[in-house]
């Protein structure tokens, strides 16, 4: 069994190997210092279609990233206040809590992210009749940063990333939920009483005395709903934001070389999903309890 | 020497029965709440009239896109009754349509039945292969006289149901075999399992789907072509596997070394040990889990859409995209193919309730 476990690699190399030679595709990673000949909507850096296929895959690694951290901020937001409301007292914010909840984990994230990117091209305003709010500006375009009066911008939030941003969050945010409340009743709920009768407020029991010991359960499966947010990132590909898979995808489509594409797009969410739990093991032991 | 004042009476204890006390009870117990009440009742009030006045009242239900184009109309649900047809078969010839929807029925039966307690025999190992050859034989045809229908035109609803539930069906033993191969004291087992279940924990599915459909030909010997429905299948059941079987593991390590010691010692062997002890006290305890895999992995159906397979979310678009009459009213489509979505995922997951019920009605005292 060990023999065939194995052989299967070399079989399966090899296989590789004459396929290619059959169908003529090249291989090797040469490809990535030629010019991409494409371009990138939205960049963190500069970009052109002369620059080569490192930086575009870099490029969109930064996407990725970019997308993915802003979503698991606002997700932990959303979904902490969501957790707390469905232990809430309150029968009206108990259900629309539970209701989000139902609604928003039982529809596929790809069929969000389509929805909200068709929503968001219908609903934005048009260019002529802008939102303005402050030094944020929102149209067409997407949400664009203004910097003085002569219409320069910082930088612009497309409605592609808005589209995901928005579908990720939201998806994301109901399962962040339950992890919450399932922390907040894992605290027995004398510890609650106990609070109450020291005077505490519902407040002051909820930020010195629940949530610091419904932490300890909630770091695990908050960190997989982490995880889990940055690799459905990967359905930007669906609505063409250019995150890293749909530049690998474009790149692939180009060269033709789907081993090295499908490897950097692997090798790249593996290195984010190993730094993410990484980072939050660490975090886990901080706040794990102190026993001698 | 001070006079004797009595302290004024307290006040009749409120009422605690009646609408009020319940209101008082449940909506404004203290200043916070009733803040909050407020503000969400006229947040609900502010967003869910002009919504049922798009949704409902306003709502154009013929399939007639005239009548969505009037001023002022809302939503255009004749859209669905114009192409339910191809939102729900793909492109499945249309007047064999009957074939995918059959196969749809007895699909379900199949999965409603396994849900009943009185189906839990062994005979439902029969009815499900049973069932599944005939699906096949609908949905592909070549013989009893009927037409040949390649797997390229096989899509809609039919397509997601066959791919969730084989890729369960199949990841289940998969993923069984990789949870006790983890906790194997063979390192050389142990290792390729965990380096598996690490490895494909750590990538996005679409990674996955994608490796399916332009790698694995690749992988295979000259000459041998494999339809792209069954590399997908099983990328999703390769893929769901390493999921399943971090589940299953969490079950293993929760059923006491004394269970396998006793076993050891009534002289089982080692899938005697697993087969009678081990399993059904780890599966039952993280059936609930197991679950929330099925749903997740039902979910996750609708990615093949990436690689052109014209699932659900992928035959709307087939549906809808190359329609100019009927494309501005794509939105009550996804919005139609949503409610089958939420339909089967939370009837799972209320049915996972019940069976987490169930399985905890030995340990109630």
């Amino acid at each position: 069994m060990l023999c065939a476990l194995a052989l299967t690699p070399w079989f399966l190399a090899h296989n590789t190997a004459v396929n290619m030679e059959a169908r003529g595709i090249q291989s090797g990673f040469d490809f990535l210092v030629q010019p991409a000949g494409f371009d990138i909507g939205e960049t963190v850096f500069e970009f052109d279609s002369e620059r080569p296929y490192w930086r575009a895959f870099l490029a969109g690694v930064f996407n990725t990233l970019r997308v993915a951290i802003t979503g698991i901020l606002l997700t932990t937001l959303l979904g902490t206040l969501l957790g707390i409301g469905r232990t809430s007292h309150n029968l009206l914010v108990r259900t629309v809590c539970t209701v989000y909840v139902e609604i928003f984990r039982n529809i596929p994230v790809l069929l969000q992210l389509l929805m909200w990117y068709l929503v968001l091209a219908v609903a934005l305003p048009p260019f002529d009749a802008p939102y303005n709010w402050g030094v944020f500006q929102l149209d067409k375009n997407g949400l664009a940063w203004m910097v003085g009066t002569e219409g320069d911008t910082l930088f612009t939030f497309s409605p592609e990333f808005l589209a995901v941003l928005l579908g990720l969050t939201l998806y994301t945010a109901s399962f962040v939920a339950e992890v919450v409340r399932a922390g907040i009743t894992s605290v027995p709920q004398g510890q609650g009483e106990a609070a109450a009768s020291l005077g505490l407020s519902r407040g002051q029991t909820m930020r010195y005395v629940m949530l610091p010991q419904a932490l300890r359960v909630i770091i695990p499966p908050m960190t997989n709903q982490y995880l889990n947010l940055t690799k459905n990132s990967s359905l930007a590909v669906a609505i063409g934001y250019p995150d890293v898979v749909s530049i690998a995808n474009t790149a692939l489509n180009q060269t033709g070389r789907a081993v090295e594409c499908i490897a950097v797009i692997m090798t790249v969410y593996l290195i984010t999903s190993l730094a993410t739990s990484l980072f939050m093991n660490w975090y886990n032991a901080r706040a794990a309890l102190k026993e001698r | 020497m001070s006079t004797f004042t009595p302290i004024p009476p307290r006040p009749a204890p409120s009422s605690t029965v009646g609408p009020l006390a319940w209101l008082r009870a449940n909506l404004f117990s203290d200043w916070p709440t009733s803040l909050a009440t407020v503000s969400i009742g006229a947040l609900l009030l502010y967003w869910i009239p002009p919504l049922l006045d798009w949704g409902l009242l306003r709502a154009s239900w013929r399939p007639d896109f005239d009548a969505c184009r009037v001023d002022g109309a809302g939503a255009c649900w004749g859209v669905i009754a114009e192409k339910y047809r191809i939102i729900l078969m793909g492109r499945y010839p249309f007047e064999e349509q009957w074939r995918p929807l059959l196969a749809t029925i007895l699909m379900t039966a199949l999965l409603v039945a396994s849900c009943m307690r009185a189906f839990w025999r062994r005979w439902l190992v029969l009815l499900w292969i049973g069932v599944l050859a005939a699906f096949f034989t609908l949905m592909y045809g070549d013989i009893l006289g009927l037409t040949k229908v390649e797997t390229d035109r096989w899509g809609g609803l039919p397509l997601t149901l066959l791919l969730a539930t084989l890729s369960i069906a199949m990841a289940f033993p998969l993923s069984l075999l990789v949870a006790l191969g983890r906790r194997s004291e063979l390192p050389a087992i142990r290792s390729v399992c965990t380096l598996y279940v690490e490895l494909v924990r750590g990538v996005p599915l679409i990674s996955v789907l994608f490796m399916a459909s332009f790698m694995f030909p690749l992988f295979m010997p000259q000459g041998l072509t494999i339809d792209v429905l069954v590399r997908v299948l099983a990328g999703i059941t390769l893929f769901a596997g390493a999921y399943m079987a971090e589940v299953i593991r969490g079950g293993l390590q929760a059923v006491p070394r004394g269970q396998i010691e006793a076993a050891a010692t009534l002289g089982l062997s080692y899938w005697q040990t697993q087969r009678l002890i081990v399993l059904p006290q780890a599966l039952a305890a993280v059936l609930p889990g197991l679950m929330n895999n099925f749903i997740a992995i039902f979910k996750d159906t609708s990615l093949v859409t990436i690689v052109s397979l014209y699932e659900l979310t992928g035959a709307l678009g087939l549906a809808l995209n190359s329609d100019a009459d009927w494309r501005p009213y794509k939105i009550e489509g996804y919005l139609f193919i949503a409610m089958i979505y939420f339909a089967f995922c939370f009837s799972m997951s209320r049915y996972s309730l019940w069976v987490e019920r169930q399985v905890n009605k030995g340990k109630a005292r």
